[in-house]
This record gives structure tokens, C-alpha cells and sequence, in this order.
């Protein structure tokens, strides 16, 4: 099963083309790597599956989108209603300025869940499945600007699974962080894809294969070649994968 | 909490449509205000208006004297408080590490410019009419003046210096040229039109004071010829003329005067603003 | 002359400029007190400030109906202004498309440069009428002021409020859109309690352009020395109360105008202080922020 198409996706920021005729179908319950070199498009791709670009001025798009079969752009979607069920996890992590509770319990407030006990316990839930848990739970009522990186990042995955989503994105998630919290992170990828599916945009090729099961390689905004992690590396179809995988340009 | 009973989509809505009639409101305030004065205003205002003499102490006639009366103050106070407020702002952007001077003399501009305009009404009185004896004069006005806009030259001065990139400093640093050629030659005309904001912003606040030369202009309504004789400017005019009810009519051509200044400066300012604007972004 | 020495004399002229306005305070202050101390000392201290008889003739000089009169303008004004304001501020930040944005600066400058008298004048020959037939009475009040205050400090509470909201993180924003909340929960859960302090100190400066205004209330708060019993009551304002009687006092009278401005300053600087004090906390984060 299919989680999300994609269908002739073209996306415009006023006269800029960054999109070109984008089509890709990322499965259920599966890790789907994004590559591809700096301004290649596929941090833009990623914000248009959960509508974030249209925050931007600019911003226009051409072709589908499905989720569970459903066109997101269509007037009738609400854009609240979608980013609950795609959530987002950015690359510089983005704790809000409260506690480490509050974080948490932030997306769980504003979808009207006030009782505190279920909050209390879908806290710790996901602070558990974030991995976190054992290192703040001691300390949930602290700031959680006082968390290292690689713990904010993590918080923010827990507060984005909080509110039990479909789909995680994740925006070059490990890019601000030490290699120590970079695995961390990894392993937590591996045990969320159970529940989740995931589309991860990554400039590591390393943590493509390590992570996921497809892959697909973006440049100058196309899909250049996508298919199952191991094939995309081992033996790509196109010259040009070839040359990004082994390292000719980016 | 009102807002757990609402959906939030609800509530979404019913917020959207509150900010967007409180911004409207705001607009329309101003729309009234200035559009009441304007209309009323314009009913007077003519060349002959503008040019003649007041006449039976304001009833009849026009608002010649007052007119000189406000550019004498403002252009006083320009002239005075420029040169101070730009030399601060060079000094405190170029000069100073950061320290309790600093510290200080900040704390110093903006208690300046807290102080009520009739706290500086009474000090005029006291040390420039009085104590310097510059009696009742058009000098002591733009003097009182020049230390109302003070601050706000330094403080528009100040933001705009330090906008300057650092880059251009150390280019002219590494010809050889010593610090007061590279803020002379470089930092002040990349600033140029930031300070110049700021000036023109200060001397909108000294011509439309009223307070503040109450006690230091003297109310004459003749034409001051030498900084030295008293004089009226408009804003005070007005407040004689309402307060004690000589003319409406000229009261309300002398407020839309004021009004349309206030017009002309908000354009020229943030034409300005744009312009600099556009020439750092183009940089 | 050699580089050297002309640096030097240019960085000491310098200084010069950059202490004047610490001189100027210096010596604002000064003749402030010297002229208004012996008022104050003659009829006491507590007296002074807390005499509610204010009758230059008989020689009472107690300024609290006018200390009264000037706080209850002020948050009277505070009270319509700020929901206003906040609102405004947070159309302009947030909401406004950019057309809007585009519209309001400027109203929002203009709005801030029109002359106070203007405003004055434009309460007397508009408002005062409109409360009379409204409310009766003379239509002067506590009342009136406010409200002509409320339009006039609109601009400072907007202004320093737009600018800390848009100091906010865009990161928050998004994090907080990204979560599936609405543009009102954002805001409301997420930019306005990050921005707070700034909205403070703005409302705090807004408070001392209200305390300090002169004129435009003399036109129309009716500068009765009484304590008000309703805010239909007019009332006097310590600012009202030296432009009204300075031009005709003399003696012990004209140093008890200088009294009412040292109080008037210490208000001043207790709002000044207070600024100053969130200016520094600004940093702190503000935990659980939950409105």
C-alpha cells in the first residue's frame, strides 16, 4: 500500500521553477530517503506533503498530491487537520521556549486533549518512543532550551509523535548534530518505522542506507532515479546517481 | 478558558475576524481625525491664509507669523540638536566599548525622552528665559526644542551606524586611512540617509510641540525678525486659539496646516526608508 | 596639526556629544528642584503629595487630586488602549497580508506624529460635544481624556509590540504550525508568550506618554481639582495643572508648579525603571506559558 503520491508535482516560487514534473510513491510503514546536493529542491518537496509552503509568499504548485488516496491541496482539506496526521521534525531543532512537558504536551492541548491524565501518559509515551525518557524524566518541568541539540532534536520528535501522526517528515533531522546523537537518532528511525512512515531528506548518503528502504536521488529539483535503497547505491540506472553516489559532484 | 468550548477552527475564525476589524478600526480613527480636520481645514486655507497677518488677535486674518515662528523653532532645534545627536550616536557605535558609560549615557537619551514636555516647558522657563536670559525669544523655544529631539537623532542615528557592515570600515582601515577619515568618509554617507531620517524625525516632534514652549516663546503674534524677538508657533496658536475660543475657523485652518506637515513628513520619511532599504538589499 | 592629536581633540569632542544628554538631565533635574524644593519644604513633603486641597491663594498645595486625576486618565486609557493595541499589532505582525502591512505603517506613523494639540483640538470640537449629548453633564472628563489618550498612545503600544513579535523565532512558528495547530493557537500558545516582555515594555512606554501629556488633556478633561466619583467626573492632570497656572503664579505658588513636576518626574522614573528592569529579563525564558 501506498501512503502518499505524488503525481507531476511542479513547484514555483514566483518565476523560480524549484519542482519539475515530480512523481513518487512512498509505501506504508517504511524509511523513504530524499538525496541529492544543496538547492536540488528536496527540502521543498519535503514542505509541500505537509502544505508548510504555504506559509510562503510565492509559492505555487501544479499536480497531486495523495494522501490515503485523498488530494491535499484540494480547498476542501484542512491544512490543520493534515499537518496532524503529517508531522514534521526540522533541522535545527525547535523546542518552544516552555518546559520539557509543555513541549510535549503543546500538540496535545491545541487538538482539544485537556484531561491530565491522558496527557500525563501520552507525555511519557512518547518521551519513552522518543528515547528520551530515562534522561528527563527527572526533569520535566525545566526549560527545554536546556537540553543538549541532540536531546532537543529528539523532544521534537516526541512531540511531533505526541499526536500520533501518519507520516514523519524529518529535514536533514541529524545536520546540527554530533555523531553520538546522529546514531541515537538513527535507531530511533529504525524502531518508529513500525508505526510510522517516514520520509527523511538527508545530504548523508551513509544514513540513507543506513536508514532507509527506498531512496530517491533529486537534482536541479527532478527525480533523478528512485527505487530500494541497496539498488539506487549499488547498481544506479542513471549516470548521473552514479556520479553523485560516488562522490563526482555535491 | 472560553476557548476549550470552541473548536479551534471556530475559534480560528471568530479571532481572524476579530484582528481584522481591530486593524481596521485603527485605520479608521486616523481616516476620521484627518479626514474631519482636513475637510473642515481646507474651508480656510487659501495663499492669502497662508501669507497674511493675524488680524483683531486671530479672528480675521491669516497665519504668516506663525508659520516663520514654527520654522524658526524647528530650524533651531535642528541645527542644535543634530550635530549632538549624531556625535553621540558616532561615538557610542564607534568609539565606546561596551561599558558602564554606555550603559549610562543609553539610559540618559531615553530618560530624555521620557521626560514630559511640560517638565521641559518649565526648564526652559527657569534656565534659558530666566537664568541664560534669553528671555521669551524664538532662540529659547528651539533651544527647548533641540533637547526634545535629542534623543530620538540619536537613537534613529545610532540603529542606522550600526547597520553599516563592518566590511566597509575595515576596507578603508586597511587603506591606511585613520578612524575619523573612515567614519567621516565612509560610515557616515553609507549612513547618510538613516541620519537623515532620524533628523527629520526629530524636527517633526519639535514642530509640533506646544507644551514645551509655552513658557519659552512668549505668545507674540507678530513675525520674529531676530532669534532673539518672541514669536508663536502654529502648534501653540492652535491651542491659544481653542482654548480660548477666538476663531474656530482659523483654529481649524491652523490644525490642518499641522496636519498636512505631519502628512508630507510621514511621506518623505518613509520614502526615504524605502530607498535605503532598497540600496543596502541591493548591496 | 598631526593625525594624532586631531584623533584625540575629534574623540574628546565626541564624548562631549555622546554625555550631553546625561548633562542636560543633570541639569533638567537640577533646576527643577532648586526651583521646587522650597514649596515642597515649606508645606511638607506628605503634605505635598498627599494633601488632597489644592488653593494657591489660601496657600494649599496638595497635588493628590491631581496625582489621582493623572493615574485615572492614564489606565483608563490603558484599559482601551492595549486590548486595541495588542490586537492591532498582532494583525499587523501576523495576520495583515502584506497589502494591508503596507497600509498601516504609515497610519500607524501618522497616527504617532499628529501633534498633540491637534488631538486636543479635535476632543474639544468633536468628543467633548458627543459625551454631552451621550452622557450629559459637560461632556469634560476623565472620561473624554482617556479616550483621546487611548488614540494617541495606540501608536507606541502598536509599534514596540509588532517589533517583539516579530523578534519571535520563525522556528516556533513553524514548529508550532507543523503540529497541525491553528494561526490562533500559534499565536496565542506560542508567539504572544515569547514576545511578552517587549509587549510589557511597550504598554509601560504607552503609560508614560499618557502621565506626560499636557495639553491635549487640558482641552478636555476639564481640570476640576476634585477627586472624581465617576469617570464622567472632570478631572485635573499634574500636567494640566502647571501649563494651566503658570502664567499667572508667582512665589511660593510658582515653586509649588516646580513641585508638581518632581512628582510628575518620579513617576516617570519609577515606569523608566520598571523598562528597564524587563529590558534586561527579556532573555529569560518564560516556562509553561500557558495564557
Amino acid at each position: 500500500m501506498n501512503r502518499i503520491e505524488v503525481e507531476n508535482l511542479n513547484v514555483y516560487f514566483d518565476e523560480a521553477h524549484i519542482l519539475k514534473d515530480v512523481n513518487i510513491k512512498i509505501p506504508n510503514n517504511t524509511v523513504t530517503s530524499l538525496i541529492g546536493p544543496s538547492g536540488c529542491g528536496k527540502s521543498t518537496f519535503i514542505r509541500t506533503l505537509n502544505r508548510m509552503n504555504d506559509l510562503i509568499s510565492g509559492f505555487r504548485k501544479e499536480g497531486s498530491i495523495f494522501l490515503d488516496g485523498n488530494e491535499i491541496y484540494e480547498p476542501s482539506v484542512d491544512v490543520v487537520e493534515l499537518r496532524k496526521k503529517v508531522g514534521m521534525v526540522f533541522q535545527k531543532p525547535n523546542p518552544f521556549p516552555k518546559s520539557i512537558f509543555d513541549n510535549v504536551a503543546y500538540g496535545l492541548k491545541v487538538h482539544g486533549i485537556n484531561d491530565k491524565d491522558v496527557v500525563e501518559e501520552r507525555v511519557e509515551e512518547s518521551l519513552k518512543s522518543a528515547a528520551l525518557w530515562e534522561e528527563v524524566k527527572d526533569k520535566l518541568d525545566k526549560s527545554a532550551m536546556g537540553l543538549s541539540g541532540g536531546q532537543q532534536q529528539r523532544l521534537c520528535i516526541a512531540r511531533t509523535i505526541a499526536i500520533e501522526p501518519e507520516v514523519i517528515l524529518m529535514d536533514e533531522p541529524c545536520s546540527a548534530l554530533d555523531p553520538i546523537s546522529t546514531t541515537k537518532i538513527e535507531d530511533l528511525i529504525h524502531k518508529l518505522k513500525k508505526e510510522y512512515t517516514i520520509v527523511i531528506v538527508t545530504h548523508n548518503m551513509q544514513q540513507a542506507t543506513r536508514v532507509s528502504k527506498y531512496t530517491a536521488f533529486f537534482l536541479h529539483g527532478e527525480i533523478v532515479e528512485s527505487g530500494r535503497t541497496e539498488k539506487l547505491f549499488m547498481e544506479p540506472e542513471d549516470k548521473r546517481t552514479e556520479d553523485y553516489i560516488t562522490g563526482r559532484f555535491g | 478558558m472560553l476557548f476549550r468550548f470552541i473548536s479551534p477552527k471556530t475559534s480560528q475564525k471568530i479571532m481572524k475576524t476579530v484582528f481584522w476589524a481591530s486593524g481596521i478600526l485603527t485605520i479608521i480613527i486616523l481616516i476620521i481625525i484627518i479626514g474631519y480636520i482636513l475637510l473642515e481645514g481646507m474651508k480656510v486655507i487659501n495663499l492669502e491664509f497662508l501669507l497674511s497677518n493675524p488680524v483683531d488677535s486671530g479672528r480675521e486674518g491669516g497665519i504668516f507669523p506663525m508659520i516663520i515662528s514654527s520654522l524658526y523653532v524647528t530650524l533651531i532645534s535642528g541645527l542644535v540638536a543634530a550635530p549632538l545627536g549624531v556625535g553621540a550616536a558616532v561615538y557610542l557605535t564607534e568609539y565606546s566599548r561596551e561599558g558602564h558609560v554606555i550603559k549610562l549615557i543609553r539610559f540618559g537619551a531615553e530618560t530624555l525622552a521620557s521626560i514630559p514636555s511640560i517638565v521641559f516647558g518649565l526648564f526652559g522657563l527657569s534656565f534659558f528665559v530666566v537664568f541664560l536670559g534669553l528671555g521669551w525669544s524664538v532662540l529659547s523655544g528651539g533651544l527647548v526644542l533641540a533637547l526634545m529631539a535629542l534623543p530620538t537623532i540619536f537613537k534613529v542615528a545610532e540603529v542606522s551606524i550600526d547597520a553599516v557592515p563592518e566590511s566597509y570600515r575595515e576596507g578603508s582601515l586597511a587603506l591606511g586611512s585613520t578612524k575619523w577619515q573612515t567614519v567621516y568618509r565612509v560610515v557616515l554617507p553609507a549612513a547618510a540617509p538613516g541620519i537623515t531620517t532620524g533628523i527629520i524625525l526629530g524636527m517633526a516632534r519639535s514642530i509640533s510641540e506646544a507644551a514645551a514652549i509655552l513658557f519659552a516663546v512668549g505668545a507674540a503674534i507678530t513675525v520674529p525678525i531676530s532669534i532673539f524677538d518672541p514669536g508663536r508657533p502654529l502648534p501653540l496658536h492652535l491651542y491659544i486659539m481653542a482654548t480660548e475660543g477666538i476663531s474656530l475657523e482659523n483654529a481649524y485652518g491652523t490644525a490642518a496646516v499641522l496636519v498636512i506637515i505631519v502628512l508630507i513628513i510621514t511621506i518623505v520619511t518613509n520614502t526615504l526608508v524605502e530607498r535605503y532599504q532598497k540600496k543596502m538589499m541591493g548591496r | 596639526m598631526n593625525n594624532r592629536l586631531e584623533e584625540y581633540l575629534i574623540e574628546k569632542g565626541l564624548f562631549i556629544t555622546a554625555i550631553s544628554s546625561i548633562i542636560i538631565i543633570l541639569l533638567i533635574i537640577t533646576f527643577i528642584f532648586i526651583e521646587g524644593f522650597p514649596a515642597i519644604e515649606s508645606y511638607g513633603v506628605l503634605n505635598f503629595v498627599f494633601g488632597s486641597t489644592w488653593a494657591p491663594l489660601k496657600g494649599d498645595f496638595g497635588v493628590l487630586t491631581m496625582i489621582v486625576g493623572t493615574l485615572g486618565i492614564t489606565f483608563l486609557a490603558l484599559a482601551m488602549a492595549v486590548p486595541l493595541s495588542l490586537l492591532c499589532a498582532i494583525f499587523m505582525a501576523e495576520i495583515a497580508p502584506s497589502s494591508m502591512r503596507r497600509i498601516l505603517k504609515p497610519v500607524i506613523e501618522t497616527l504617532a506624529g499628529i501633534p498633540s494639540v491637534v488631538y486636543g483640538f479635535f476632543g474639544l470640537i468633536i468628543l467633548v460635544p458627543f459625551m454631552r449629548e451621550q452622557f450629559g453633564g459637560t461632556g469634560f472628563s476623565m472620561l473624554t481624556a482617556s479616550v483621546i489618550l487611548t488614540v494617541m498612545i495606540l501608536p507606541t503600544i502598536i509599534s514596540v509590540t509588532v517589533d517583539s513579535l516579530r523578534s519571535v523565532p520563525y522556528e516556533y512558528k513553524e514548529a508550532s504550525l507543523a503540529l497541525g495547530s491553528t494561526q490562533w493557537q500559534t499565536i496565542r500558545n506560542v508567539i504572544f508568550p515569547a514576545a511578552l516582555p517587549g509587549v510589557i515594555t511597550g504598554i509601560i512606554l504607552g503609560m508614560g506618554r499618557a502621565i506626560g501629556e499636557t495639553l491635549a488633556v487640558i482641552m478636555v478633561a476639564g481640570n476640576v481639582t476634585q477627586f472624581p466619583t465617576s469617570v464622567m467626573d472632570p478631572v485635573r492632570a499634574l500636567t494640566s495643572n502647571i501649563a494651566l497656572e503658570m502664567g499667572y503664579a508667582t512665589g511660593i505658588h510658582y515653586n509649588a508648579l516646580f513641585g508638581t513636576a518632581i512628582v510628575l518626574f518620579f513617576m516617570i522614573m519609577i515606569l523608566l525603571v520598571a523598562a528597564n528592569y524587563l529590558h534586561y529579563k527579556k532573555k529569560v525564558v518564560i516556562g509553561g506559558g500557558y495564557l
